[in-house]
């Protein structure tokens, strides 16, 4: 396999071993869709939503997802949670293929496998008080033995999650909370069950700028104390910075880079990532905006460009772009890019 | 005189169980070439103070006291009819979420035509030039006007959207979170279309936004909002650089950023407050971490600044205030909820 680096992690020369949560392996989704040819006639082509995708995740680790809308974020983490069938592919969460899962087994990964989507609006059931909506999961997947014990263990995760006094949280029905509020209830519940793994797709895109920053606090403090594998999914890359140790960057159903975060945001060897990088406006009005690093809007994902899929809006472009993909190559220890600015 | 200068405006909704003062005591000036950035938190009154301006306030909602005078009019004053000239031809706006502010089946060069026809005496064909003219404004091939709104992507959309508030050149043009719903590309490119048109533009745009970091890139001046009064105004680089208000300083805290050092977050704590109760001191002393006697008990004047002004009551301590609220242990021991 191509990206595979070692899941031993050495600090103060002592081995840490963490363990894998999740790993995809040559992950690829593709959709048939209808497109009309010539105004008259239909013909059905494949849209390469996931191709060839291979991330994995370790314990207590955030990776961020980062990307334009339409490359294929969403649709991974759809994935890995198994909403989807891949159509090539495995993936692999604590040691076990879940692309085969039926049944009991099936919901045993269920537990160990939550989302929290991004509009809190619409996430939450309006009809559920927030206790409902909390212990409906622990009811699914039999945690604790009582009404008693379970209302216990749901006032105890909301109190983490920021919601006090509990008690008044829990008799609320969503409607009666803001939109901050409502996301935490959103966590809460995504976390109530005690999963390994947890995926935020957009957590904060639909909430005031004022309060995005707990929200993230939130999932940071609790990605690490619970020590899960988290997946954080944006467009806004320096929202990804903040919250996740490695990234790996989106194009059109591949990823384009991938590394530690900080090194990533440094270095910026794929000019799509420069591009991400430099499109993020800065409240510093004597930095001004500039858009050198990039031209025009994302091809459509039915007709894809032939060689590397970045190559009409890049500014590096060079002829061999236009015909030949590029390979992945390790560019530092850890670090990978798919660009022909590298390839030896 | 200013372009449009609204004095002293208050806007109420009456409902079922009591009235929301929506817009309290808001006055603001645009002068001409002014781009204005309005910001604040949903809920803070932005929305409902350009509806007044536009004239298109929901029924339920009505400006019980103050002006909004515009070329010596008040629009408040102005009819249905009268309204509808000075909208569009004067003051246009750009729509939050452009997804939905086209009609799906009506072809999109059709729909420019359409502003442009029932507000001038152009033949079919000089509003047809026209349109095409102002694709080419906004960066988008001629030939699109032919194509139904599906077949654009969001930013084209923003971008024929733009094209359109541009259709009868207006003297004002008010944009309602242009950019909320795109990702950051797409943002920027919008952002920069919007400079470039400035740049060759004689006359004032209010950008409407939740997002100082869209302000900062195209305004030069900014107001504040919260809770529906305006809690600091001024020049951009002086609000943005130096804020008066702990409010400012507290948004300016809660934006990750790109660049430097990676720094931690703070939120403001808290929800805005409940405006259909009477608030009784300054708006803000529920969720601000240098809240003082004073703030509870008095509603905090405005104090000038060299270009603008600002609501607090600890203003003459204002210089130790911005050092403490650089301190992220400050907001996190404020008690918002």
């Amino acid at each position: 396999m191509i990206w595979k680096h070692g899941i031993i992690v050495m600090e103060n020369n002592m081995a840490e071993v963490k363990n894998k949560v999740i790993e995809a392996i040559n992950l690829k989704k593709y959709f048939d869709v209808k497109v009309k040819t010539n105004g008259m006639f239909r013909e059905e082509r494949e849209v390469k939503a996931v191709d060839g995708v291979n991330i994995e995740v370790l314990e207590g680790e955030t990776l961020g997802l980062v990307g334009e809308s339409g490359c294929g974020k969403t649709t991974t983490a759809k994935l890995l949670l198994k909403l989807y069938n891949p159509t090539e592919g495995k993936i692999i969460c604590n040691g076990m293929d879940i692309s085969k899962l039926k049944g009991k087994n099936l919901k045993k990964f269920r537990k160990e496998a939550q989302m929290v989507f991004q509009d809190p609006y619409e996430s939450l059931n309006p009809r559920y008080r927030v206790k409902d909506t909390l212990i409906d999961p622990l009811i699914i997947h039999k945690i604790g033995n009582s009404y008693e014990e379970r209302y216990e263990i749901a006032k105890n995760i909301l109190e983490e999650s920021g919601l006090r006094p509990a008690h008044k949280f829990m008799e609320r029905y969503p409607h009666e909370m803001s939109g901050g509020q409502r996301q935490r209830v959103a966590i809460a519940r995504a976390l109530v069950a005690s999963p390994s793994f947890l995926i935020a797709d957009e957590p904060v895109s639909m909430l005031d700028v004022s309060i995005r920053a707990g929200i993230l606090n939130l999932l940071r403090k609790m990605i690490s104390e619970r020590n899960l594998a988290g997946i954080t999914i944006s467009h806004d890359i320096s929202l990804i910075r903040y919250i996740s140790d490695k990234t790996a960057v989106m194009y059109l159903g591949k990823i384009v880079e991938y590394g530690e975060t900080e090194k990533l945001i440094q270095k910026k060897y794929h000019p799509y990532t420069e591009a991400l990088l430099e499109a993020v406006p800065n409240p510093d009005p004597d930095i001004k905006l500039s858009l050198e690093k990039i031209k025009g809007e994302a091809p459509d994902p039915v007709n894809l460009p032939k060689g590397c899929r970045f190559h009409p809006r890049c500014m590096k472009c060079m002829e061999i772009c236009k015909s030949k993909e590029p390979e992945t190559v390790q560019v530092e220890k850890g670090h990978y890019v798919q660009c022909h600015l590298y390839s030896k | 005189m200013a372009l449009l200068d609204i004095n002293d405006l208050t806007i109420e909704y009456k409902l079922s169980d009591g009235k929301v003062r929506a817009v309290d005591d808001v006055t603001l000036k645009v002068e001409n070439g002014d781009v204005l950035g309005l910001v604040g938190e949903s809920g803070c009154g932005k929305t409902t103070l350009i509806k007044a301006v536009m004239g298109l306030l929901a029924k339920n909602g009505k400006a019980v006291s103050g002006q909004i005078m515009y070329k010596e009019k008040d629009l408040l004053k102005l009819n249905k009819n009268q309204i509808r000239k000075v909208r569009w031809n004067d003051i246009s706006m750009i729509t939050q979420s452009a997804m939905n502010s086209l009609n799906p089946v009506y072809r999109v060069g059709w729909q420019i035509n359409e502003a442009i026809l029932e507000h001038t005496n152009f033949s079919k064909e000089q509003a047809n030039e026209k349109s095409k003219s102002l694709f080419d404004l906004v960066g988008l091939e001629r030939d699109r006007l032919e194509d139904y709104p599906h077949q654009y992507s969001g930013g084209m959309k923003q971008r024929a959207i733009i094209a359109m508030s541009l259709a009868l050149d207006p003297n004002i043009i008010i944009a309602d979170e242009p950019t909320t719903a795109l990702d950051v590309i797409v943002q920027s490119q919008i952002l920069e279309r919007i400079n470039k048109l400035l740049d060759g533009y004689d006359g004032s745009m209010i950008l409407v936004t939740h997002d100082i970091s869209a302000v900062a890139q195209t305004c030069n001046k900014i107001a504040v909002m919260y809770g529906g009064k305006i809690m600091e105004y001024g020049d951009i680089r002086q609000v943005l650089k130096q804020p008066n208000h702990p409010y400012t300083m507290g948004l300016k805290n809660a934006f990750p950023s790109i660049t430097g050092e990676k720094k931690e977050l703070v939120s403001i704590k808290g929800v805005p407050p409940d405006l259909s109760k009477e608030i009784r001191g300054c708006r803000f002393k529920d969720r601000c971490p240098f809240v003082i006697k004073k703030c509870i008990e008095i509603e905090p004047e405005k104090v000038k600044t060299e270009k603008g002004f600002f609501r607090c009551s600890r203003y003459e301590e204002i210089d130790k205030i911005r050092e403490m609220s650089d301190d992220m242990e400050t907001w996190n021991n404020c008690n918002g909820e």
